[in-house]
């Protein structure tokens, strides 16, 4: 690979900082020994264990974990479902249409689906009489929706992938086809519904839009509350609260990233 | 009559009383309007190594996947055993068969890979360890038991997925191109270890190769393929020396074909008047044609021989001029122009050890061959 030029090289480094510089700043503020969030005071853990005291984070902190491990979970079923169907089924008529379709959810933009699911949820309470009252659920079925379109691309491509002689070769040695789905099949694309589910979970984790509109009384999740916070004014315990989601969610992309390079250089052999 | 036909040299074909084990009449298979298999009828015995040897597409993998039940058929029957195998899903089937991708579990062990099939049956664990290890030294990868595919080469690949085929002992097993990846030494290795597990098994092989070389050596018969279609069924003995038309005389091994018409067709001989050679040649065999038919005659460049000198009594004779020599150890080939201009191919076994032949380019030599050293074949 050739060198890459000085100037190219500036431009990358800028690049960055422009993306890590404020980031890395909320890091270091969230052990600001001071209350003034712009005026370093000394280094001190305080604004973490403050945290840690105050119930309203620590329901909202519960909230987001259940809601992003069922939202998760769920995103994993539907889109494995969704990528068996695209790839595995004979072109039938509305197979572009359906591929399309399951992929809108990541360029849509949350607003809209926040609105829409919105409306639905009402929509369905006056009609269905279910859900009586937004809350938790409703905001887990939210993040499935577009937790599924990313969980189906990265299912998919793996079961593009996939050489179908193996599970034929299961087929032939005597197995039944639902063994061979759960001997063969399931090994084999595991890691990708690993990453997907960790991507599902830390996209759950983040989403302060669509749950805003689709959560009810009683039911906040930690964006919620962060964003309810900031609004009264910017305390450093935000800071920290801050730094331990971009600590999570950064553990999570890259165990996600590991698991897809790993399987990569697997199938690759 | 489970005993190795190569071995016992029995010819179940023969006897018009056997009953073939495997039957395939008249399967055709269609991918939309390109026919992959077209009309193929067969019957293969008991304990035959059976090998479809054909170039690259003609349809040898198709036809092996509808047998192990991969591929519906566009039309025709398949009978294995006496059961008709139409709707007999794959983990039904009497069969088992290696894939010419291998096609290896790439999160299991090889060991696990071997045993997966056993396990499928229900075998108790003792004697599924004790068949693993067994078929595992027949491969020589006892060393490689607990590494993943992955981490193996591809040869090493390849018996593995021997192995997985093997170790279930089915009625018939099914061989895509199986020893392909394997160096030469190995290959002839594996080839009478197949013939060996053959005897012991007794099992019927069907085995799909391209190379003309294996099929001979392996085989209790041939089905030569081409486009689809079987063009001779024979021992290999059978095709090499009484090929029934051109594709396979050129197909197995390398042939010298002489272009002609009849000119007298006798009780049991023929000559073709052939301008190319500049004579009528003598084949004593009779054939179904009419005088002034276009044939050929197919000789092996082993059945010629060159001198400089004379060449006795030989019923065919012409001669022409070296053009090129290959010296290739146990034998010479030389390319020989004739007056025509035609080239033909000549071996010449090196019988004795000399620092330089006695032919060298741009002699002129006498060729020829026995009569019944020449085949007429048809187009
Ligand atoms: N699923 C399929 N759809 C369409 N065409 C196919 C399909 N499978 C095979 N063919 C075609 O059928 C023909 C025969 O294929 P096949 O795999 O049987 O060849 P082969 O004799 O095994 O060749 P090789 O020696 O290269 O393995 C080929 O021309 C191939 O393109
Ligand atoms: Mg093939």
């Amino acid at each position: 690979m050739k060198r890459p030029s000085r100037s190219l090289m500036i431009f990358g480094v800028l690049g960055f900082v422009f993306l890590y510089a404020p980031i890395l700043s909320l890091v270091v503020f969230s052990f600001n020994e001071s209350r003034l969030v712009t005026v370093w005071g000394g280094f001190s853990t305080k604004w973490y264990g403050e945290l840690f005291r105050d119930p309203q984070i620590l329901d909202a902190a519960w909230v987001s974990l259940r809601v992003a491990l069922a939202s998760a979970t769920l995103s994993v079923v539907i889109g494995t479902v969704a990528s068996f169907v695209l790839v595995r089924f004979r072109r039938f008529r509305t197979k572009t249409l359906l591929s399309m379709m399951i992929t809108a959810p990541l360029v849509m933009p949350e607003v809209i689906i926040g609105l829409a699911l919105l409306l639905m949820f009402v929509a369905m309470e006056s009609i269905l009489g279910w859900p009586g009252q937004r809350g938790i659920m409703t905001i887990i079925i939210a993040h499935s929706t577009f937790g599924a379109a990313y969980a189906a691309v990265i299912i998919q491509s793996r079961l593009v992938d996939m050489d179908l002689s193996i599970e034929e070769a299961a087929l032939d040695l005597g197995a039944h086809p639902v063994r061979v789905f759960f001997d063969v099949t399931l090994p084999v694309i595991a890691p990708a519904l690993m990453s997907g589910w960790l991507l599902a979970f830390t996209l759950s984790l983040d989403d302060l839009v669509v749950a805003s509109f689709v959560s009810g009384p009683g039911a906040s999740t930690l964006p919620m509350v962060i964003f309810s916070k900031v609004r009264l004014g910017v305390s450093p315990d935000v800071n920290a609260l801050a730094a331990i989601i971009i600590g999570v969610a950064s553990i999570g992309i890259i165990v996600a990233a590991l698991q897809v390079s790993r399987s990569k250089k697997i199938s690759q052999n | 009559m489970s005993e190795a036909i190569a071995v016992t040299g029995l010819k179940p074909w023969t006897d018009p009383n056997a009953v073939p084990f495997l039957k395939i009449n008249n399967v055709t298979k269609k991918f939309g309007a390109f026919t992959s298999v077209n009309n193929v009828s067969l019957e293969i015995y008991k304990g035959e190594i059976f090998c479809l040897l054909g170039g690259s597409g003609c349809g040898k993998s198709t036809l092996l996947r509808m047998l192990s039940g991969f591929e519906d058929l566009t039309s025709g029957q398949i009978i294995i055993d006496g059961q008709d195998q139409a709707g007999i899903p794959p983990y039904k089937r009497p069969t088992n068969m290696m894939f010419q991708s291998y096609a290896l579990f790439p999160h299991m062990t090889v060991e696990k890979n071997i045993a997966y099939g056993l396990k499928r049956d229900g075998l108790p664990r003792a004697e599924i360890a004790t068949r693993v290890t067994d078929m595992l030294s027949l491969v020589q990868m006892g060393a490689f038991a607990a590494r993943k595919p992955h981490q193996l080469s591809g040869g090493q690949r390849q018996r593995v997925a021997l192995a997985r085929a093997l170790v279930k002992k089915p009625k018939l097993l099914l061989l895509d191109e199986p020893l392909g990846a394997l160096d030469k030494k190995l290959r002839e290795e594996t080839q009478f270890e197949l013939i060996k597990i053959q005897e012991s098994l007794g099992v019927t092989f069907v085995v799909v190769t391209h190379d003309q070389q294996e099929a001979m050596t392996l085989s209790s018969r041939i089905g030569v393929m081409t486009a689809g279609k079987i063009v001779q069924v024979g021992t290999p003995r059978e095709i090499y020396e009484y090929p029934q038309n051109r594709f396979v005389a050129d197909f197995i091994g390398s042939v010298n074909i002489f272009e002609g018409r009849i000119a007298e067709d006798g009780e049991s001989h023929v000559v073709v008047a052939c301008p190319e050679a500049g004579l009528g040649i003598y084949v004593p065999h009779s054939i179904a044609g009419v005088i002034g038919q276009k044939v050929a005659v197919a000789v092996r460049p082993e059945k010629m021989q060159i001198s400089k000198g004379d060449l006795g009594d030989l019923r065919n004779k012409l001669s022409g001029t070296i053009d090129e020599i290959a010296y290739m150890g146990d034998s010479s080939v030389y390319q020989i122009r004739l007056d025509s201009g035609k080239r033909v191919r000549v071996n010449q076994s090196n019988l004795f050890r000399s620092e330089e032949s006695s032919l060298n380019y741009g002699d002129r030599v006498n060729l020829g061959w026995a009569g019944n050293a020449g085949i007429v074949v048809t187009s």
